[in-house]
């Protein structure tokens, strides 16, 4: 079967590929675009670590297909700073040692930069419901949490 | 595991250590810039996947081959007939683990391997290799497989300390203790027997593992994979190549997460094999069911124990009789946990009894503080049973029989200064030990020991040219240790943190190191980078002895520069290392502290852990309210890290105490290989972790530094059980409490 051409937006910029009909937008990001910041934890949507935004909405790129993105706007961890300027999130995170093997991190600052975009004032209760679809085995989340909500008040302030 | 003494313990005034700078490799893990294992990828690059056993336990007829083969964009099939025979036992099961020989010992044990021009091309070929297998009975559960019709993994194996007349599926017998068991009941007012269980849980990386290797047909080869130690897969898989060491490079990615499952190889071989074959660079990437039923985990229990104790709560003798399985292979954790049941407490009577057992499961592996929880939950439940039976308080309890320096350990070696009863006195004072506990609500302590260790380090410190430092160390960073080693680096230098770089050199460019492991890295590596930095300041020293043209012994180093040592040395302005760096060329040349040791004195590590809970009586759901966890870090190099440790370590606990467990069903399959339904605590289960560090200097170390990475696992499971009696008014026994467990004991009124 010959592969699917798709036009799509990445981080702002203009991608175009080909990728076979079962290929996921994990597989393209990782194998064929070199976007190797979302990881692979688990393939069914159980971990997290593959998060990005399509549309601005929270995405697991391993339960979707490639062929799925195109006229789309993805969002990846790779898009989050902007040139040389962290996000906050990624300042806090670095600042409050909110990671520790760092192989979830990327999954979990697509998702806590969502809920923030969706709700700049989130409560720690509904910031931990908010990443719950995001594993982090090292941490036990507190560390994370913190970090979120007080990245999420340093924006607060700052708009 | 020495306990010898060699530096005092004075107390230290610090300028970087204690202090909480940023990470060396933070920026390129918030911007997915940082390479893990999956993350690497080499021209004319192939693909490789394992096929892997349907059955728990079945002898392998034959396996053919040849349509696989034939199949176009196929470049590889490996088997098990590509392996020579190692000579080390060791070795030898490490590979059969990596590449099934004669049988297949447990559901999803690797038999054949392919590598092709693409994943879909593998897969095809996966499905064209024909296995002919023979099913046998098979046996995962450990009393099961103790018994003396269970079918037998391996014949002949146990070793000589087994007694005579047990099952072939027992590899070994270990006995710890000393004084007289029987005696010390007789003087007790109550003597609790209890039987406990713990279930197989997986270190549950969040990174499945993953190597890219190119193996050349002159021998030479290089490896980039996930680990934590690449000299230990370098050693290892030369070993099962049949090759030299030092032909092949072993490069450690950055690594997410490990817990000990990354003490081993289970891919590296294969691949190196399949690139040999194949003459092109192999990679491989594991999914997470073949991670959940190949790798891992951790052994499961069967404790039962014995314990007197009188009614003002002295604990008059200790017995255990435990027996793990360790899957298909021998080398449970049980010695470990037999050592470590009792090691807590100053008993005059005490002794454990351990059994290593095989099993049709995954070959375990370490699991953070291995043996150890297991053994702590079936002690510390039957010493808060006993305690809360009398009427006492279960922190007093602990104290009054808390193990001190100068105690004689129940497992051999009399500790020196050691940190248990300070985190017990501690806890007794902290706020969260008296705060009021509302309807269905209870708290529960337990207390938790670890080794730590030391072992084979090698790091080299160089001088640039600009005054800046760079550090090599063999170490691979799993949870900020590359900032803790520039921290020791700077503090020993009298330099800012920030002149420090520390990078984890491959296998090429250091000397043999162990693996990161046993809490080892801050204390081993801290001590070996402390121990270069000091060899770099002797020969700056003597840089500017030889510009000043005085003795070296007259020359000291404080403050980061060379000055001279007293009047009788002259008067000269202090040489800093940037300008002793700027000249070194013109006196002697390049400037390098290197370190070498076989490093002991990793001092013992204690934790007292405090749990809040609520039981919902309807439904047996337990929620944590609230975790304090107080433990002796020697000296926090990086505070932030350490709470980290402390934080991961008591959720981990959390997972084995309340969720998390293998279900085989009675075909030997895993029932939940994937994280739906193998379900690690998420952040919605749980409180914030409140740490509290205490600080009892481990005379082992120039810093006093002992590991904290794994003694925090340790105290859970039981802190959690307790919690739990407390608040349900029932006492389980059997791990993990999963709310129909828990609801079934609720509603017959005790387990």
């Amino acid at each position: 079967m010959s592969k699917i051409h798709v036009t799509t937006t990445i981080n702002g910029d203009p991608v175009e590929y080909l990728c076979d009909a079962e290929e996921t937008l994990l597989d393209v990001l990782r194998d064929h675009l070199g976007l190797t910041g979302s990881k692979e934890g688990c393939g069914t949507g159980d971990c997290g670590a593959c998060s990005v935004t399509v549309d601005g909405r929270l995405v697991c790129s391993c339960l979707m297909l490639g062929a799925e993105a195109a006229g789309r706007e993805i969002g990846t961890i790779e898009g989050m700073a902007k040139g040389d300027q962290l996000h906050p999130l990624q300042r806090k995170f670095i600042e409050q040692a909110a990671l520790q093997c760092g192989i979830c991190t990327p999954g979990i600052l697509v998702a806590a930069k969502s809920l923030l975009d969706h709700n700049p004032d989130p409560s720690e209760e509904e910031t931990r419901y908010w990443l719950a679809g995001n594993l982090c085995r090292c941490t036990g989340y507190d560390k994370i949490i913190r970090a979120v909500l007080d990245a999420a008040k340093d924006m607060r302030e700052a708009s | 595991m020495a306990l010898d003494s060699k530096t005092d313990t004075r107390p230290q005034q610090f300028k970087v250590v204690g202090t909480r700078p940023l990470r060396p490799d933070g920026i390129d893990k918030v911007t997915g810039r940082a390479r893990f294992g999956a993350d690497m990828s080499a021209p004319g690059m192939l693909v490789g996947l394992v096929l892997r056993s349907p059955h728990p336990h079945a002898r392998i007829r034959s396996i053919d081959t040849s349509a696989a083969e034939a199949l176009t964009g196929v470049h590889a099939v490996v088997t098990r007939a590509d392996f020579a025979p190692p000579a080390d036992p060791g070795v030898a099961d490490v590979l059969d683990n990596c590449m099934a020989g004669d049988k297949a010992l447990y559901d999803g044990h690797a038999v054949a391997a392919v590598a092709a021009i693409s994943g879909k091309v593998a897969r095809q070929a996966l499905k064209l290799i024909k296995v002919d297998y023979q099913p046998l009975p098979h046996v995962t559960d450990v009393d099961a497989a103790m018994a003396p019709d269970a079918p037998a993994l391996h014949e002949g194996r146990a070793d000589e300390t087994v007694p005579a007349g047990m099952s072939p599926n027992v590899m070994a017998r270990h006995e710890f203790g000393h004084g007289d068991i029987d005696a010390g009941l007789s003087q007790a007012d109550r003597v609790l027997e209890r039987s406990y269980r713990t279930e197989a849980t997986h270190q549950g990386y969040i990174e499945p593992h993953a190597c890219l290797a190119t193996m050349a047909p002159d021998g030479q080869a290089d490896l980039w994979c996930c680990t934590q130690g690449h000299y230990m897969v370098r050693n290892t898989c030369a070993a099962i190549l049949g090759i030299e060491q030092g032909q092949l490079r072993v490069t450690a990615s950055e690594i997410g997460g490990g817990f000990g499952g990354k003490t081993t190889v289970f891919l590296e071989p294969v691949a190196l094999k399949l690139s040999q074959k194949s003459g092109r660079p192999v990679k491989m990437v594991m999914s997470r069911a073949e991670v959940l039923r190949a790798t891992g985990p951790t052994a499961s229990s069967s404790i039962d124990v014995r314990i007197g104790m009188t009614r003002d709560g002295r604990i008059t003798a200790g017995f255990a009789e435990l027996r793990y399985q360790g899957g298909a292979y021998p080398g449970s954790p049980v010695d470990m946990g037999s050592m470590s049941a009792f090691a807590p407490y100053d008993l005059e009577n005490v002794r454990t009894v351990g059994f290593d057992v095989v099993t049709n499961r995954p070959k375990q592996a370490a699991y953070r503080a291995p043996g150890a929880p297991m053994a702590a939950f079936a002690v510390e439940s039957a010493i808060d049973e006993l305690a809360r039976g009398f009427g006492l308080d279960p922190l007093d309890v602990r104290l009054h029989n808390a193990a001190r320096e100068g105690t004689k350990a129940s497992y051999g070696p009399t500790y020196p200064a050691i940190g248990l009863e300070a985190t017990l006195r501690t806890a007794k004072d902290h706020p969260h030990w008296s705060a009021p506990l509302g309807p269905n609500q209870g708290r529960g302590v337990a207390c938790g020991f670890w080794f730590n260790f030391g072992g084979d380090t090698c790091v080299s410190l160089n001088i640039t040219p600009d005054g800046t430092v760079t550090l090599s160390e063999g170490n691979p960073d799993i949870g900020g240790s590359r900032a803790s080693m520039s921290m020791m680096a700077a503090e020993e230098l009298g330099i800012p943190y920030d002149r420090v770089r520390t990078v984890i050199a491959d296998t090429g460019s250091l000397g043999q190191n162990e693996v990161t492991d046993g809490s080892r890295v801050t204390f081993a590596v801290g001590l070996a980078t402390i121990e270069a930095a000091r060899a770099a300041k002797r020969e700056m020293c003597k840089r500017a002895a030889q510009v000043w043209g005085i003795d070296e012994d007259a020359v000291i180093w404080e403050d980061g520069a060379a000055r001279p040592a007293g009047p009788n040395a002259g008067q000269h302005p202090p040489m800093s290392l940037a300008e002793i760096a700027a000249i070194a060329s013109n006196t002697g040349g390049p400037i390098a502290g290197h370190f070498e040791v076989n490093a002991e004195g990793a001092g013992v590590s204690f934790a007292t852990h405090m749990v809040d809970t609520e039981v919902d009586p309807d439904t047996g759901a337990v929620k944590v309210l609230r975790y304090t966890v107080f433990q002796d870090a020697g000296k926090a190099v990086h505070p932030s890290y350490v709470e980290g440790q402390f934080q991961g370590g008591a959720v981990q606990g959390i997972g084995w105490a309340l969720n998390e467990e293998y279900i085989y069903g009675e075909d030997g399959i895993l029932q939940n290989p994937g994280f739906l339904d193998y379900r690690i605590p998420v952040a919605s289960d749980l409180p914030m972790i409140d740490t509290v560090i205490l600080e009892i200097p481990n005379p082992g170390h120039p810093y006093g530094v002992r590991g904290v990475g794994e003694t925090s696992i340790v105290p859970p499971l039981a802190a959690v059980a307790n919690s739990v009696s407390d608040a349900a008014g029932v006492r389980m026994t059997s791990l993990p409490i999963s709310p129909p467990k828990l609801l079934a004991a609720i509603r017959s009124g005790g387990s």
